[in-house]
């Protein structure tokens, strides 16, 4: 099928008004009558606090990963001196020293790099299993889709941190590249291993209910091959969910990376990261509480920062909500 | 009904096996020597390292060890660890620490949740409404282990209200962590308890009841209420299973001595018999938990008919 009859096609289906309210995003002919979902979407999100906390606090974190010396007051977060261990606050040094005598705002700052890279590079991972994955088992149902089906219960009957922390506890003692390394990419994977299970369903349960939509029967009439039909029709009407569970994912990666890595099985020590800041400041709680306190903030900030910009999404691109 | 449970179960079988292979294999086929793990620095003799290989089947090619331990397993023998002790003895040393904890978790979370819920839903966009709304998303964005520390900090070490670590209070011991391991349910419960009361607010049985000029107490409690309550309870139901396999950053901050912290110091000692153990036995309360909450369903909806 031709560019122009695919053009053709879904101008007839907005004319007809057959579509499922998703037209493609790829060929934007609806734009000139109608408002399309994505500029609805976004007029909602302009008027949402919660987004613009959300979207703020991302760009910061985002900035706090690439250039970490902009945030760190001029401090280098290895040059340390035993005299100033686990000394509190001071309007000098805003979040105080660390056990080893280093600041710790500096500290906390650099840790930020890790936490995005994994989460990010782990969310990518999820993608494209998940993806990959539940299009297949959507598109060609049976027992591609029974094998595929099953094969997801198993993993998904494991918790995430659970699966991660057997792999990353094995992991360097095998051969297996990346997961031997007790890097970012090792832990980004494990994630990815065991949580790539809920964007298989959301991708297959999508192509399900696009797959016998009347666009999808018109393009398979005029000849479309399989592959077309899945790249140009379906992918992009999963595109929306897809965005709003991958956004929230983030979040959930990072919170489950600084995890794994206070368990002890993730990112190890020179690597600066805030589970292992959490970790080594649990020994004194008691008299250094803020040794927790501000890596934990931090953390929890950057999680939510991703989940409050996934819920806003998720109101934005919903049109059932919109009364 | 009953050829569907029995669907069900058919179904749930080849998971849980397809579970324990897949953990058994983390476990066992990648190479790393747990014998040289438990004898640490010293020195261990040929004979003794011998023995224990031949009595752990080490050396079988991984489904020969699965095998043997299928067979074990059927006959209700979870094998030993490395020391001699019955996994089954462990699992049921640390399994009553677990499941007290889901107790309190599993209050916490239907009480405080369906109220909170309730009390948004009644008044959609009103202010309860919506300091529920940023409330649930800070505490979902918490993450379980700084939230744990927190409470520890907050309501043991600065306020003295709970103790923060192991179980010799008793039941009051579990408060803290309880709450701390229901935090990400509750907040769930709350926003599911709300879009579900305020979805039904607008039905037609709800006007009827108004109509008819019943008090606002027994509209929302009996008509209202009940109706919504179904999403709740089979959510309630499914996380039972989650929860009793989510423990173990909260029993390890908690210092309980659950099956939760046993899998994790079990992973580090590399005991493979016990975290296959315990692991299987987590996979088994959430499939079991998911299968009741299924059936569940078509009793308290009775439009839903599963044959």
């Amino acid at each position: 099928m031709t560019d122009q009859q695919q053009r053709d096609l879904l101008h007839d289906e907005v004319e007809a008004g057959t579509t499922t309210g998703l037209a493609s995003p790829s060929v934007d002919v609806t734009s000139a009558r109608q408002n399309s979902l994505w500029s609805d979407a976004w007029g909602s999100l302009r008027r949402n606090v919660l987004f613009w906390i959300g979207a703020v606090l991302t760009v910061l974190f985002a900035v706090m990963a690439v250039f970490p010396q902009l945030f760190a007051r001029g401090q280098d977060p290895r040059a340390c001196d035993l005299a100033n261990s686990k000394a509190l606050p001071s309007a000098e040094h805003w979040f105080g020293y660390d056990v080893q005598g280093c600041d710790y705002m500096a500290n906390v700052v650099y840790g930020a790099r890790n936490s995005l890279i994994i989460g990010i590079v782990a969310v990518l991972v999820v993608l494209v299993l998940g993806v990959l994955v539940g299009a297949l088992a959507g598109y060609f149902g049976g027992w591609t889709d029974g094998i595929l089906s099953r094969l997801t219960d198993v993993f998904y009957a494991l918790p995430l941190i659970l699966g991660a922390l057997v792999l990353l506890r094995v992991g360097p003692s095998t051969s297996i590249p990346i997961i031997n390394t007790r890097g970012p990419g090792a832990v980004a994977l494990a994630l990815a291993l065991f949580g790539w299970m809920t964007a298989m369903r959301l991708v297959r349960s999508q192509v399900i209910a696009v797959k016998s939509s009347d666009y999808v029967a018109a393009a398979r009439a005029m000849g479309a091959s399989n592959t077309r039909i899945l790249v140009r029709h379906i992918m992009p009407n999963a595109v929306a969910p897809v965005l709003v569970y991958t956004t929230i994912t983030i979040g959930v990666l990072i919170a489950a990376e600084a995890t794994l890595t206070y368990l002890g099985v993730g990112l190890q020590r020179p690597a600066i990261s805030w589970g292992l800041q959490i970790a080594a400041g649990q020994d004194s709680i008691r008299t250094a509480p803020h040794l927790v306190l501000f890596p934990s903030i931090v953390l929890t900030l950057t999680v939510m920062a991703f989940i409050m910009m996934g819920d806003a999404l998720r109101d934005a691109l919903d049109p059932r909500q919109r009364a | 009904m009953g050829r569907y449970i029995a669907r069900r179960l058919l179904i749930a079988i080849p998971t849980l096996v397809g579970a324990s292979i897949l953990i058994f294999a983390m476990v066992y086929a990648l190479p790393g020597d747990p014998i040289r793990a438990l004898a640490g620095d010293r020195p261990i003799s040929p004979a003794v390292v011998q023995v224990l290989t031949d009595r752990f089947h080490l050396d079988d090619p991984l489904f020969v060890q699965y095998w043997e331990y299928l067979k074990g397993l059927l006959s209700g023998d979870l094998g030993t660890d490395f020391r001699g002790r019955p996994v089954l003895d462990t699992i049921e040393r640390t399994l009553p620490v677990t499941i007290r904890l889901t107790i309190v978790a599993v209050i916490f979370e239907a009480v405080i949740g369906l109220i909170a819920g309730v009390l948004a839903g009644i008044r959609r966009n009103g202010y309860f409404d919506n300091l529920v709304l940023v409330s649930t998303t800070v505490i979902v964005s918490i993450p379980i282990l700084v939230l744990a520390f927190l409470a520890q900090l907050l309501f043991g070490l600065k306020l003295g209200w709970f103790p923060i670590a192991g179980t010799r209070d008793g039941w009051y011991s579990y408060v803290l962590p309880g709450l701390v391991l229901a935090s990400g349910s509750l907040a769930y419960v709350a926003r599911l308890t709300r879009t579900s009361i305020a979805e039904n607010m607008r039905a037609d049985y709800v006007r009827t009841a108004k109509a008819k000029g019943l008090p606002p107490s027994r509209v929302i409690l009996r008509h209202t209420l009940r109706n919504s309550l179904i999403p709740v309870v089979t959510f309630i139901g499914a996380d039972i299973g989650a929860l009793l396999g989510g423990a173990i950053v909260t029993e390890t901050v908690f210092n309980l001595p659950g099956i939760g912290r046993e899998l994790f110091d079990s992973i580090k000692a590399q005991e493979g018999a016990v975290v296959v153990g315990i692991v299987t036995l987590m996979v088994f309360f959430f499939i079991f938990f998911n299968l009741i909450v299924d059936v569940l369903y078509a009793v308290l909806d009775p439009r839903i008919r599963y044959d």
